[in-house]
């Protein structure tokens, strides 16, 4: 761990911060997880809400015995896992490669 | 959580000889490898954080085995057995959570912390007092936790090694061992030994729920809407089995407290310290975003097997002989398991259901005793002097007290339905840790004042609204029938004090700054924690033995 302190411009922790690079990765990972959260957040309260306020809407049958409310709820794990799956890509695609070479940058300077 | 309910008249099926063999073999498995896991067993980083040496798809399977209680297997399979769809409505909450773990919380926390959440809180704080909210937290979330799982063993054994409730010295004895068992684990193996239990006990309970779900649905030909037909035309309930409402539906304040619930639910997977705590067994952020994304996998396919041998268990069992079964709803599954495989099958899943418990007590008694050595003892008491030998020697005595009040607890509690502090530690983990989590590796702004009063605001709030809640006094309480001081109408608090606790951090941060406590943020911290928590860079390194 390195606190090196510079004090004319600050700590290498704040230079990085300040730096171009950085503030692009900070706002790639924004970008994806903060609407993904609020996206699933708001799906997954939108189902609880139907479950307790339209069971009627829920119980329409579609297949056979297979209902609204099943498929909704199987769908719920069906987001989950696409989006879990989704991140890793975008995370291995978009984030790794730039907090590695960040992180060799800070490494390399201490 | 489903209550692990009283046994009625003992109607036993299976052999206890059988359950115990398997469970003794499960237990001899374990010790050996908490064995091999001590002898490497030397620093600190070794004791809390196994040498951060595990890879993601192990970690991600420990974690399967640190989340997937007894409650969730026996619980889930139970409520959808009896209730239908309301009990798969729980297992969605809980999957769906994991997702705040993995967008937001688990790999920054691995870049920025060592060994504890508190570790992060206080990152840029004031140390002492940030720590001892912290660790208070973590007390209170492992504490309550730690009893709902001890509570629920009394009814475990009834239901598989056919002690019955009236037995009281003979489930105390058998709680006792279950404790003891948990002692030697954690003191013997560290987070090495315990992670390769939760590892064995996950293996063993997903593939046990694979082979029951898949020859459920082979005797249903594969046909899913059949298997649907078959329980509504063997439950009581009828149709009704398929549809939301039998649990949560009628009165609007029954709806209100099902909305509670599953905000606690989705917003306190990732503020449950000895979850968090598993992301420092692992080297990197990528392995702790590798492990996420295999526990969302495994717990997924796991819920989504429930939900088969719930309804298998209403086609094949059927509600009245599992409401008449020792432990009610809980031995839906057991039950099944009889009626597929036999005696064998049964005990098998019997001794998965009871290394159930010991994996998940484990897990939080070395969070517990972590949180205690490491912030309270080593950095509010000894003010970050203490030697690392030092602090795990404590972290081993609180272990040993952890176990030894778990045991006592449970043994007090036994039999009292407290299945309510399953949620209440779901719901004190939202409120008063998740909203600081998120601010301080999110908000420059926020200061140590706003720490506080979100930490201990939701915590406060949360234990006070359940102490004034029907579930604790009133005619349908569990706990004290004779009296009401129920002023509060919900049993989950969550929906009142997870946005308080989120405004009290807002809040406190602004008049931490106005009156001066906080005069400035500390830039250099805050760089410092927002460039290691999206790079790794100074993050904790593994240990090569």
């Amino acid at each position: 761990m390195s606190t090196t302190e510079h004090r004319s411009t600050g700590t290498i922790y704040e230079q990085v911060q300040a730096s171009p690079e950085f503030a692009d990765l900070r706002s790639r990972l924004r970008r994806f997880v903060f609407p993904v959260s609020a996206a699933f957040l708001a799906w997954y309260m939108a189902y609880v809400l139907l479950a307790s306020y339209a069971p009627g809407f829920m119980s329409i049958k579609v297949a056979g015995n297979i209902n609204v409310g099943l498929i909704i709820g199987l769908l719920q794990f069906v987001s989950t896992f696409a989006i879990t799956t989704a991140y890793g890509l975008y995370a291995s695609k978009h984030l790794d490669p730039a907090a590695d070479r960040i992180r060799r940058q800070i490494e390399d300077a201490t | 959580m489903s209550t692990l309910a009283q046994a009625p008249a003992p109607t036993t099926v299976g052999n206890v000889f059988v359950n115990i063999g398997i469970f003794l073999a499960f237990v001899i498995v374990t010790l050996v490898f908490v064995y091999r896991a001590s002898r490497t067993n030397r620093t600190a980083s070794d004791y809390y954080a196994a040498g951060r040496s595990f890879t993601g798809p192990q970690n991600g399977m420990a974690i399967a085995g640190d989340y997937l209680s007894a409650a969730s297997f026996l619980g889930i399979a139970g409520a959808i057995a009896i209730n239908g769809y309301d009990g798969f409505l729980y297992s969605i909450g809980f999957l769906v959570a994991w997702l705040v773990a993995l967008l937001l919380v688990a790999e920054l926390l691995r870049n920025t912390g060592k060994f504890t959440m508190g570790d992060v809180l206080a990152f840029r704080m004031r140390q002492r007092p940030v720590r001892a909210a912290a660790a208070t937290s973590t007390l209170v979330v492992s504490f309550f936790y730690l009893l709902a799982q001890m509570a629920g063993a009394g009814g475990l054994i009834a239901l598989l090694l056919q002690i019955p409730n009236s037995n009281r010295l003979g489930q105390s004895v058998v709680i006792a061992v279950v404790g003891i068992l948990m002692i030697v684990y954690v003191l013997v193996g560290g987070m090495k030994g315990t992670t390769y239990v939760q590892i064995i006990k996950a293996v063993l309970l997903i593939v046990g729920a694979a082979v029951m779900a898949t020859w459920v649905l082979g005797i249903s030909g594969f046909n899913l809407s059949g298997l649907l037909g078959d329980a509504v035309a063997n439950s009581p309930k009828g149709e009704a089995l398929l549809n939301p409402g039998l649990i949560y539906g009628g009165s609007s304040l029954a709806r209100i407290d099902f909305l509670s619930l599953g905000l606690a639910l989705v917003l306190g997977t990732a503020g449950l310290p000895h979850i968090l705590m598993r992301f420092y067994t692992v080297p990197t952020a990528k392995e702790a975003r590798r492990s996420v994304v295999w526990a969302i996998w495994l717990i997924g396919i796991f819920y989504l097997f429930t939900l088969i041998l719930g309804y298998g268990a209403a086609a094949l069992v059927g509600a009245e002989q599992i409401a008449s079964a020792p432990g009610g709803a809980n031995s839906a599954a057991p039950l099944l398991a009889y009626r597929l495989g036999g005696e064998i099958l049964l005990g098998l899943i019997s001794a998965v259901a009871f290394a159930t418990i010991l994996a998940v007590v484990a897990g939080l008694t070395i969070t517990a005793s972590a949180s205690f050595a490491h912030d309270v003892y080593a950095n509010v008491i000894k003010r970050g002097k203490a030697s690392p030998d030092e602090e795990v020697r404590v972290a081993r005595t609180t272990a040993f007290v952890v176990g030894i009040v778990a045991i006592v607890g449970g043994i007090l509690v036994n039999g009292i339905n407290v299945a309510f502090l399953v949620a209440l530690a779901f719901a004190v983990a939202a409120s008063s840790n998740l909203p600081t989590i998120l601010y301080s590796l999110f908000w420059r702004r926020f200061n140590t004042t706003g720490a506080l009063w979100s930490i201990y605001g939701g915590l406060i709030s949360c234990v006070l609204l359940i102490i004034f809640s029907p579930v604790v006094s009133g005619p349908t309480s569990a706990i004290f029938k004779n009296v009401d001081f129920s002023l509060f109408p919900l049993s989950n608090p969550g929906i009142v004090s997870i946005p308080l606790s989120f405004l009290l951090g807002i809040v406190g941060t602004y008049v931490g700054t106005y009156v001066g406590a906080n005069r400035e943020v500390d830039e250099a911290k805050f760089a410092e924690m927002e460039v290691r928590s999206l790079t790794g860079a100074g993050s904790e390194k593994a240990i090569a033995h």
